[in-house]
């Protein structure tokens, strides 16, 4: 209780100072806030942007992704201190479209600009538009070339993607590779990202479209976990949990050969392990399609100058700019002109091998079939990846942690 | 009165109501920053509220407070993870201060220097020194683990276990506070009158026998404030547990909920699941925790012997 006292205290206290700041600068200038988690790769578009509008001032705020988000629900609670323009993530997109009136409605005239199912998954129930999208997952597989050598297999991209068709014969070729790998590494990162990425691949997830928790009768969902689980008990994963200081320790003791990689993963790998450089490769993955992350931008009703916001956030989504965050930070535009731009389809990655990562993407981004999203989908994902993660620690039975799962499930839909 | 003239009577006002006066700022305080959101949250937690939602609130009465005490295990899960940590935190609190300040308070060069550097861990930021101790539990490529393998025992999974959780957690926490009660315990230490030591001297009594006979219940006061403090911390533990794990995940505290504090589980159901009005019931239940506990631990504390 004293310590609901103290937040509601500094909130207020920090909410008094952020709007001090907020508005007009002394200058006579604009100034926008801009709230943010990871890199967006949008420094030097701001400065572009602040040259061709001298009358703006951009101020950037970046915290961790879930520091950010539940900030961001803090200030959009008390009506006060959110940024002007504040990036949500495909995973709290449902919980924040939930309550459309605390954002401005974006108008839905450049509804054509991008992919249909990145349109959608923003759209509240009752149609109003709360964000633009800036970037999207697709899924491939980053894998190590020098690991798979060392142990017999096959490295040059075809043939890698070859070996995997579907994700059985990813966990048979990850057997094979196990028993000759180099000590203290394993076939992948940990379970419950692979899980991830196999449940994003389904037709349905975690919700029917009745926004009704099906994650018990789903038995792709349930044939993914038993085959995660087999591979857990087979002693093929890490053990290490996605976005973890030790997760990113092990990218550098290369405690792992393949991880899921979304178009955003290659920018994490290249901050961990810079030295790991032109040993990576990229294939496609196991079954085909998916997606994973992605975010949009929000212009919280409460700013000051939603007017000025709204013209950058629209500028900062438009396809040139996203292709222009594609050559440098490798975020995949969820724009259909983007997305055929040359520039973004030619793309290709010294680092990883000089992979052709922008045709691999491209194709992914126009292959997929985006899933459905509850409300809570990402809580679900919560305690689906603690299930998996259970089982990796040896504290529950592949089966028991599935019942567990199930019930926690159940009470999200409460 | 009649005797009295303006003069007699404003000096009488004056010693009888200035100090009101006096205290009033932190009472308005009080009342802003702590009355005020102690009541209001006693208000939300009779709602079905959402965090972004408040207009479409509806009043549910004690239903969120049934459902916390009769049907919610993780509740109960985070209670208990709370008190094993009250305990595991308080107790080598104490004693480990006790020692230090034991120590601190003989003549040994550089004095000043020691004293202020036991006050240093506290002053040290809560994230920073949670992200270090949680490299330093790390299972892979931990510093204790390695220490443990050099002394041939095993390597140990710091964040699966309920007990190993709950061991690393404490030795942040201790780490931290130890050396703020150390000074408190000093202080006092410093103003027990050495007469009463050269007495017991006389006696015969050894340096073990003065420490718990004299300085232990010399401190009685300043124990008993320590304890509550400490208690009183302990239970709105959050920043440890919640940075113990980061990732997505984090609010769980671990993937079984082993170590998800009350004030964490609180965190998670109005910041990750934005139920405002469960959050609330739940620092209800929190305070009326903590002040049983505090009591608990008040009892516990007078009971040193002061013969």
């Amino acid at each position: 209780m004293r310590r609901a006292g103290t937040l509601v205290g500094v909130g207020l206290l920090a909410a008094t100072l952020v709007t001090a700041c907020g508005g007009d600068a002394s200058d006579g200038k604009t100034r926008i806030t801009v709230g943010m988690f990871g890199n967006f790769g949008y420094q030097q578009l701001f400065e572009e942007y602040e040259k061709a509008h001298p009358d703006i001032d951009i101020t950037d705020r970046t915290a961790s992704y879930s520091d950010h988000h539940k900030n961001l629900a803090a200030h959009l609670a008390t009506n006060n201190g959110a940024a002007d323009i504040e990036a949500i993530d495909s995973g709290y997109i449902n919980q924040f479209k939930a309550t459309p009136d605390r954002f401005v409605q974006l108008p839905d005239d450049l509804k054509d600009r991008w992919l249909d199912w990145k349109w959608e998954a923003s759209l509240s129930k009752d149609g109003k538009q709360i964000g633009y999208g800036t970037d999207i997952g697709g899924l491939a597989i980053c894998y190590r070339r020098d690991l798979l050598e060392a142990a017999g297999l096959p490295a040059e991209r075809e043939a890698v993607s070859a070996m995997w068709p579907d994700w059985e014969s990813f966990m048979a070729k990850g057997r094979e590779f196990q028993a000759r790998a180099p000590q203290g590494t394993k076939w992948f990162d940990g379970g419950p990202s692979l899980l991830n990425a196999i449940v994003g691949q389904a037709p349905t997830g975690y919700y029917d479209k009745d926004d009704k928790i099906v994650v018990g009768e789903n038995a792709d969902i349930r044939k993914g976990w038993d085959l995660v689980a087999q591979g857990v008990a087979d002693g093929l994963s890490a053990g290490l949990l996605y976005s973890t200081p030790q997760w990113n320790t092990g990218f550098k003791q290369s405690q792992f050969a393949t991880v899921i990689c979304p178009a955003w993963q290659m920018a994490k790998i290249k901050d961990q392990a810079p030295d790991t450089a032109g040993k990576w490769d990229l294939a496609a993955v196991p079954g085909g399609g998916g997606n994973w992350g992605g975010s949009y931008l929000t212009v919280p009703k409460q700013g000051k100058n939603t007017d000025k916001a709204l013209a950058l956030a629209e500028w900062l989504t438009a396809p040139e700019q996203q292709a222009k965050v594609f050559a440098s930070n490798n975020l995949l535009p969820s724009t259909n002109k983007a997305l055929s731009e040359q520039s973004v389809g030619q793309y290709t990655d010294p680092f990883f091998n000089n992979a052709p990562v922008g045709a691999v993407f491209t194709a992914a981004a126009r292959a997929l079939k985006p899933q459905y999203q509850g409300p809570k989908a990402g809580d679900v994902q919560t305690e689906l990846g603690n299930a998996m993660q259970r089982v990796e620690q040896g504290k529950q039975s592949a089966a028991e942690s599935w019942e567990q799962f199930v019930g926690d499930a159940k009470k999200l839909e409460g | 009165m009649t005797g009295l003239n303006w003069r007699e009577r404003r000096h009488r006002w004056d010693t009888r109501y200035a100090p009101y006066a006096y205290i009033a700022p932190y009472f308005l305080l009080f009342s802003v920053f702590g009355l005020f959101p102690l009541l209001y949250t006693a208000w939300v937690s009779m709602q079905d509220r959402n965090l972004l939602d408040g207009d479409a609130a509806t009043f549910i009465g004690l239903d969120n407070y049934v459902q916390l005490l009769t049907a919610d295990p993780y509740f109960w899960n985070a209670m208990g993870n709370t008190l094993s940590l009250w305990l595991l935190t308080t107790v080598p609190q104490i004693l480990f201060a006790l020692g230090i300040a034991q120590l601190l308070n003989r003549r040994l060069r550089g004095r000043t220097f020691f004293r202020m550097g036991v006050l240093l861990p506290n002053i040290t930021s809560v994230a920073a020194v949670t992200i270090i101790f949680a490299q330093l539990f790390g299972r892979d490529f931990g510093l204790v683990n390695w220490g443990l393998e050099l002394f041939g025992a095993g390597r140990v999974d710091w964040q699966a276990g309920t007990g190993s959780s709950h061991t690393a957690i404490a030795a942040m926490v201790v780490w931290r506070w130890t050396g703020y009660h150390a000074l408190i315990f000093l202080a006092s230490m410093q103003a027990i009158p050495s007469t009463v030591y050269e007495a017991a001297r006389l006696d015969g009594a050894n340096a073990w026998q003065q420490f718990w006979r004299i300085t232990v219940p010399m401190l009685r006061p300043q124990i008993i404030f320590s304890t509550v403090i400490a208690t009183a911390g302990n239970m709105r533990l959050l920043a440890e547990p919640l940075l113990f794990n980061p990732g997505a995940a984090a609010a769980t505290g671990g993937s079984d909920r082993q170590f998800q504090t009350a004030a964490l589980y609180l965190y998670e159901q109005g910041f990750a699941k934005f139920d405002f009005g469960y959050a609330s019931a739940i620092a209800w239940l929190l305070l009326i925790a903590t002040i049983a506990i505090t009591g608990l631990s008040y009892l516990a504390a007078r009971r040193i012997r002061t013969d």
